[in-house]
């Protein structure tokens, strides 16, 4: 059996791919729970703050080979930079894609056309304005496979996998708790619940999209530059397939549920890595596919279901 | 009269009264989305120095053009909707002289136009006979197809090409082009018959469990499914032929009947009017299929689904019969498109023609026919027209921009079907919906 051989060695690098697209499928739940509506350019708010972090931190390390302390603070400033264009990037997409159409009422499929339009214009402006190569983080710290941090029963865990790890794990908690303590989590919840009833009830609904879409953006820019700093590197399309997976993760979960969506970014995470000793390399993306159609057909609301509005 | 006048704004409210103000408002957005077309239309920066294109775009003398550009589309806005009423009228007006909407002139009308595609691909150069036939015939023929998934029946179709790419290796495969052979090679043109149905088949395999559920989980699941079959046509060598694509070319077209021999072969001038005649009696059958007890349907899933079930509309059947005309037309275009091109690769099926579709769709107006052709035509037409001034890979950023554009300012598209401008009209007034996007019923949002 593919699996026996090297279990951890393919589970632990599937768990930071995990933590990940729990990242960027927050985004996703988020906005759907206040609109109903699949945000097609989220992945593009990842790409950003994938660009984000890496010239932020480029521009830092410049030529130096940071270790220790330094190699923290590069890291932390790159998820803060990510986060921040991540942020800017879902506001602004907000604000033109969005926005206009709510204002008028428009039908829904018009905010999906308008989005996907959206993701394609952000595409291919950072594929024009910074070329269409990728290119990778400088190393903040020594993240070999060879010179590991520590070894789970022989397989290796690099300093990468839990630098995502500590950090994403930070993020979800801080999101976590302000959605279920902060008045600005109340709003999202009250507009997810039931956003005429809200709006009666006082809640500046338009606000609470937008900052909706801004928690999303600064979570999704994150993990773009976590992203960033793997092999893969910054590149203008690198959020196609990490969006669809991330999507895959969130319908896995619970669309609309927010722990939901971190159970199903860690599971499918897991499930992709472990079934690359299975295909092979050249399949993994297909497995999400059929992972999604598959939920689709036997659970459509999901491992934890749909909650919209009742995030804890 | 009342004599309680607000006292005159100062200082913040000042700001805040204007910003508040629609013209101002518009300025504004003039004056940034001209901001962005220099941008977009500036030069290109690279990794290594990424503020190139920024400092290029909008720190030269280019953007002062631009602004002023934005400021003159502002007074125009601005103009229009000061006389908006006597314009109105004056369009009113008009269409009496629009002969398409005449009974009487409406079939001589299409009769000249007819004609004029006809008679016209003599007049053009080589590269634009070709361009009328790889670029504009064939992607008429998509739109056409795509037109009745997304603007008869309202759902979002993502991976259209995907069932493109299905028709074209289905053709390669039973013309014995694949590295794999069937029990027996056939004619292209008998291939149609296979391509389709295997289009038609996997429509039906990925739109039954999805159809089901919510409208918009269909545009993710067939995303997804674009991009698998990319990877299918290049990972199974032994099947498609990777890469590379089939290792022997599709052959052409030919007729061996009765009395009959002709075969077609590198001419653009023939496949044209190969393509144009079947543009035209699918046109036809598309237009019969609007006006039946089927096109009702999608009209009433698309205005009311839970009113159309409640009537006795099998809803699901209905979009599932709509996901599948669209499928097997995109298959079709296949077939025409692998014996046209000959040497298929996995790179003629990518992700951005399902949005090129979705493009000239958009553009032309859901819903309409005319509007799917005109709309491919137009937006086929222009990036060829312009391609001294358009960089071919950022082809998209204008696509994408057009996309939002026309969902904020012409959601009915250019060429607008009657009963859809109607309905878009309605959901925006807060009745009904245009798009089957709504919850199934019996479920609970």
């Amino acid at each position: 059996m593919c699996l026996t051989q090297h279990f951890w060695g393919y589970f632990i690098p599937g768990l930071a791919n995990g933590f990940l697209y729990a990242l960027i499928a927050l985004g996703y739940t988020l906005v759907y729970g206040v609109l109903q509506l699949i945000n097609f350019a989220h992945s593009e708010v990842f790409m950003s703050g994938g660009f984000g972090g890496l010239f932020v931190v480029n521009w830092l390390i410049g030529d130096k080979h940071p270790g220790g302390f330094a190699s923290v603070w590069y890291v932390v400033v790159g998820i803060v930079a990510g986060a921040i264009c991540g942020g800017i990037a879902a506001f602004i997409l907000e604000r033109v894609a969005y926005r206009p159409l709510r204002r008028r009422n428009a039908p829904k499929l018009a905010f999906l056309i308008s989005a996907i339009g959206m993701s394609y214009f952000l595409l291919s402006l950072a594929g024009k304005e910074f070329g269409r190569d990728a290119r990778t983080v400088k190393a903040a710290f020594t993240m070999t496979p060879s010179k590991p941090l520590f070894t789970i029963s022989g397989a290796p865990v690099t300093v990468y996998d839990a630098v995502i790890a500590i950090a994403a794990i930070a993020m979800l908690v801080m999101l976590d708790r302000l959605v279920n303590v902060t008045r600005l989590g109340q709003g999202i919840r009250a507009v997810a619940q039931d956003a005429d009833t809200a709006s009666l009830m006082g809640v500046d609904i338009n606000r609470v999209i937008a900052q909706t879409f801004i928690v999303g953006g600064l979570l999704g820019g994150a993990a773009g530059f976590l992203f960033g700093m793997g092999t893969a590197g910054v590149s203008y399309g690198m959020g196609f397939t990490p969006g669809l997976k991330a999507f895959t993760a969130a319908v896995l979960g619970g669309i609309g549920n927010i722990r939901g969506a971190m159970l199903g970014g860690l599971l499918l995470g897991v499930i992709e890595n472990l079934s690359l000793p299975c295909f092979g390399a050249n399949w993994v993306d297909v497995v999400s596919f059929y992972i999604l159609v598959l939920v689709l057909l036997v659970r459509p609301t999901g491992i934890l279901g749909e909650r919209l509005g009742r995030s804890a | 009269m009342t004599t309680t006048t607000e006292p005159a704004p100062t200082g913040l409210g000042r700001v805040r009264s204007l910003v508040a103000d629609d013209r101002v408002r518009k300025l504004f957005g003039c004056l940034l989305g001209s901001l962005v077309v220099a941008l977009m239309t500036g030069p290109s920066g690279s990794l290594n120095a990424p503020t190139a294109g920024f400092t290029g775009s909008l720190f030269s003398g280019r953007v002062v053009v631009f602004l002023f550009l934005g400021f003159a589309l502002w007074g125009a806005i601005v103009g229009r909707d000061a006389i908006a009423p006597e314009i109105n009228r004056g369009t009113a007006a008009l269409q009496r002289f629009n002969v398409f909407r005449n009974q009487r002139t409406r079939y001589p009308a299409y009769a000249g136009l007819l004609v004029v595609a006809i008679v016209l691909p003599h007049m053009l150069s080589n590269f634009w006979q070709e361009v009328a036939v790889d670029q504009i015939g064939v992607y008429i023929l998509l739109a056409i197809g795509l037109n009745v998934v997304v603007g008869f029946a309202g759902l979002l179709d993502l991976g259209y090409i995907a069932f493109y790419a299905i028709g074209a290796y289905s053709s390669a495969y039973w013309t014995g082009s694949l590295p794999i052979k069937p029990p027996h090679i056939f004619n292209p043109f008998v291939t149609i018959i296979f391509a389709v149905l295997a289009a038609m088949v996997a429509g039906v395999i990925l739109g039954a469990p999805t159809l089901r559920l919510r409208g918009d989980y269909l545009a993710i699941v067939t995303l997804g499914f674009g991009e698998i079959i990319t990877i299918y046509a290049n990972n199974l060598q032994s099947v498609t032929g990777g890469a590379q694509g089939p290792p022997k070319p599709v052959p052409h077209f030919s007729v061996d009947l009765i009395g009959i021999h002709y075969k077609w072969r590198i001419g653009n001038l023939p496949y044209y009017y190969l393509l144009l005649a079947f543009v035209v009696v699918i046109l036809v059958m598309f237009r019969c299929l609007e006006n039946s007890r089927v096109g009702r349907a999608w009209t009433a899933i698309r205005e009311d689904e839970v009113a159309a079930e409640a009537s006795g509309v099998n809803t699901y059947k209905y979009k599932l019969l709509a996901f599948a005309i669209g499928a097997s037309t995109s298959g079709f275009a296949g077939v025409l498109f692998a014996s046209k091109i000959q040497a298929i690769t996995p790179l003629s099926f990518l992700l951005q023609q399902s949005i090129l579709v979705l493009v000239l769709v958009i553009f032309g107006g859901m819903g309409s026919l005319p509007g799917a052709v005109v709309g491919a035509a137009v937006i086929q037409w222009l990036p060829n027209g312009l391609r001294t001034y358009i960089k071919q890979e950022d082809l998209f950023l204008y696509l994408g921009a057009l996309l939002v554009v026309m969902m904020i300012y012409r959601p009915q598209g250019v060429v607008p079907s009657r009963r859809r401008s109607r309905e878009l009209a309605m959901t925006e007034a807060g009745l009904g919906g245009p798009d089957a996007m709504s919850q199934p019923v019996g479920e609970k949002p």
